[in-house]
């Protein structure tokens, strides 16, 4: 990596991609997200950390309107990516999607062929040209996944065949070739072993250089490895927000010190 | 009286659970460790008095009626049955039951009275006979029970055996009734080849099977072609299809992924109702509503149409099915995982396109099984083309001329003045056969086809 780019990135931390100000969220009359305000920056790993059943998840799926699929769910509250409300009523979810990816907790390949799952969203976005085009598309996206070497050889068999490690790599790889701004990832490695989880953390430091990263994670020692900024949610509530290294060594609040230090699971 | 032996048998069912279970309790209360729960030594007991004694009585009650009637028949005195043919020795015999049961018309002869009561004595001693074999076998297996039970006895195991047995057996009476019905069809077919040669029958295009019955009587030669008939079928689950796959996989499509709940909750009780519908009531629909109204549309636009139109049968057919195809399609959209949504939606995927690449591809076998069955019913369905559809069988492709079908073939042979050694009767069986081909090849093929395309998700 040259100077230039590294001052460049140096630049771009401080501009905010995704702002978030007084998130409320119900599932029907559960208070799921309690008046949530945070700034994501470009080019950023945020780690969401909390006792599970917080509502890191619920606040993630707010980013890109994921819980519209959900009936009973409700958003209030002003959500901007790069300025402009997404829940605006002229932005079109599908879009949005489009811009913001997502990898879920447990690998959800399409029961599909390898370069059909890397493609779908090209596809359906009308990104590639050609079919040399698309295959160009796929194997920068499988690159950029940390999968290529290890599938170039059987693109066309089932996604649905690989490790466990393999098919989050795969789905990681998916959400990267429609070339989303952010990647959101929800416990992107609590089905993986010790040795995907060490590719897949690898891979979302070098994410970063692209994207904007949100990750859910259970694990702190996770937050602490590869994100920049954490949040840590407690019962619905945002309660601290900051520098990783900051939370994890002199946290403010004294239920960020507790869950750092084992006491609230 | 014939309850006589059942309630015996219950009797000594319960009174081994109780022998049995008080036994081992008292082995276990004495403190001794038993193998198996008291209940199961009681549930042993009861099983292995119940499983054989009902069997016993089954059997004996199937073949007490065949042995009585041939020592009733054995028993007249020499010379009644000379000079008589089997059907004939039959009415003999129906009358002599009839004396039985005191209903007496004219005058019988007395050997005929004397069979009679013959008959009466024999049956009522058949009945005290099994009264003491049952109580006999029930006693001697509550014994053998009782002597089985000791503290390290395998009850447990006993029972799970018994029951997994049974469990066998219930699971091949399907396989069993098959063989049996394709045996008997293949049998009567063989007998029907016999009479008309194959090939006139698979390639022959004309199905006139009006044959005389008797000598005297005065009819056309017959012809066994059942191309015709094969056609019928065929046009009329094709309209049944074309009606029922889009409507039928349209709804289920909508009321999985895009409507209201409420709308759903509503609208699937709706579909089910339609399924209980009993056919007989669509043929009503049919000839009532739908073929008159082809009809004067067809009128009024100047194009001839049959009264009985492939069509209307059809038609009414392919609304039938409509909830088969849609429950199946909604049960095989709604088991794809939640995950697969998820992710076609998180990539930016509209529902529609996530209907068509994502669910539809994974729910497919689901959907292909529906339509296949649907395909079956359709092909074997009775009652509504007998009411809707015609008769004659004519060798034609257009849905608004009127057609037959095999099964209304099927049914029209077997109606009314019959006996089951010409031509005209044995051609059902052959058709039944052909049928029963049919809708074989159909679900191998399709079973092929759907392993080669499916997308498995797990
Ligand atoms: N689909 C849903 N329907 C109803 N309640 C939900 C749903 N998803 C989450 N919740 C509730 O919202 C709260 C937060 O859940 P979630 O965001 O999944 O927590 P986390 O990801 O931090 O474990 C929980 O109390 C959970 O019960
Ligand atoms: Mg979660």
């Amino acid at each position: 990596m040259n100077d230039m780019s590294t001052i460049e990135r140096g630049a771009k931390l401080s501009e905010t991609k995704v702002s978030a100000r007084g998130v409320n969220v119900h599932y029907g009359d559960t208070h799921a997200i309690k008046d949530v305000n945070v700034d994501i920056s470009n080019n950023n790993v945020t780690a969401f950390i909390g006792p599970s059943g917080c509502g890191k998840s619920t606040f993630l799926r707010c980013l890109n309107r994921m819980n519209d699929t959900i009936d009973i769910c409700r958003v209030d509250g002003a959500i901007q990516l790069d300025g402009q409300d997404i829940y605006d009523k002229r932005v079109d979810p599908v879009q949005l999607r489009a811009r913001v990816g997502m990898v879920f907790q447990k690998p959800n390949p399409f029961p599909k062929s390898i370069y059909d799952n890397v493609a779908y969203g090209p596809k359906i976005h009308g990104l590639a040209k050609s079919k040399s085009d698309m295959d160009d598309i796929v194997e920068r996206a499988l690159r950029r996944g940390a999968i290529w070497d290890e599938v170039k050889d059987r693109l066309h068999s089932t996604g649905t065949g690989l490790s466990g490690g393999q098919q989050q790599r795969l789905c990681i790889a998916r959400a990267v070739a429609t070339e989303p701004e952010v990647l959101l990832m929800d416990e992107p490695c609590s089905a993986l072993d010790p040795i995907a989880t060490a590719q897949v953390e690898e891979l979302i430091d070098e994410l970063r250089e692209n994207f904007t990263v949100v990750i859910v994670t259970h694990s702190m020692q996770q937050a602490a490895r590869v994100s920049q900024k954490t949040a840590f949610f407690h019962l619905g509530e945002l309660v601290e927000f900051g520098e990783t290294g900051q939370i994890f060594t002199k946290p403010e609040d004294p239920r960020t010190e507790s869950y750092i230090t084992g006491r609230i699971g | 009286m014939t309850a006589l032996p059942f309630l015996l048998l219950i009797a000594a069912v319960m009174a081994g659970y109780v022998i049995n279970r008080m036994a081992a309790g008292a082995i276990r209360d004495r403190g001794d460790r038993l193998h198996s729960l008291i209940g199961y030594h009681g549930m042993f007991s009861a099983l292995l008095i119940l499983v054989p004694v009902l069997t016993f009585i089954l059997l004996w009650l199937v073949l007490q009626g065949p042995v009585i009637d041939r020592m009733v028949m054995g028993g007249l005195p020499d010379g009644a049955l000379d000079d008589l043919d089997s059907g004939a020795t039959q009415l003999v015999l129906a009358e002599i039951k009839s004396l039985a049961n005191g209903r007496v018309f004219g005058t019988p002869e007395d050997w005929k009275i004397a069979a009679g009561e013959r008959f009466v004595q024999l049956s009522n001693q058949a009945a005290w006979l099994l009264a003491i074999a049952v109580a006999v076998l029930a006693v001697g297996l509550l014994a053998f029970a009782r002597s089985r039970v000791a503290a390290e006895f395998r009850a447990r195991q006993g029972v799970e055996g018994i029951v997994s047995g049974l469990m066998i057996f219930c699971s091949t009476v399907a396989i069993f009734t098959t063989i049996g019905i394709i045996v008997s069809l293949t049998y009567e077919t063989i007998r029907f080849l016999e009479a008309v040669p194959l090939t006139d029958f698979l390639f022959g295009t004309n199905w006139e099977p009006q044959i005389p019955l008797r000598e005297d009587q005065v009819a056309a030669e017959g012809a066994f072609g059942w191309l015709p008939v094969i056609v019928g079928t065929i046009v009329i689950t094709i309209v049944a299809l074309l009606v029922a796959v889009p409507i039928g996989l349209f709804s289920a499509i909508y009321l999985n992924e895009f409507a209201p709940r409420r709308l759903r909750s509503a609208v699937k009780p709706v579909l089910e109702i339609l399924a209980g519908v009993p056919t007989v009531v669509y043929g009503f629909f049919a000839i009532l509503v739908v073929a008159p109204a082809i009809r004067s549309f067809g009128q009024s636009i100047g194009i001839d149409v049959a009264p009985n139109t492939a069509l209307a049968a059809g038609g009414v057919m392919g609304i039938m099915l409509i909830p088969f195809i849609s429950s199946f399609a909604d049960d095989a959209l709604s088991a794809v995982p939640r995950a697969l949504r998820d992710g076609a939606l998180g990539l930016g995927s509209t529902r529609g396109e996530m209907m068509t690449t994502v669910l539809f591809p994974a729910a497919l076998p689901g959907i292909v099984g529906g339509v296949l069955l649907a395909v079956s019913r359709a092909i074997g369905e009775t009652m509504i083309v007998v009411m809707a559809a015609g008769l004659i069988a004519k060798m034609t492709f257009n849905p608004l001329d009127s057609v037959t079908t095999v099964t209304v073939q099927i049914v029209t042979l077997l109606i009314g003045d019959t006996s089951f050694d010409n031509p005209k009767t044995l051609a059902a069986f052959a058709l039944g056969m052909m049928l029963f081909i049919v809708t074989l090849i159909i679900n191998i093929f399709a079973l092929r086809i759907v392993r080669k395309y499916r997308e498995a998700y797990d």
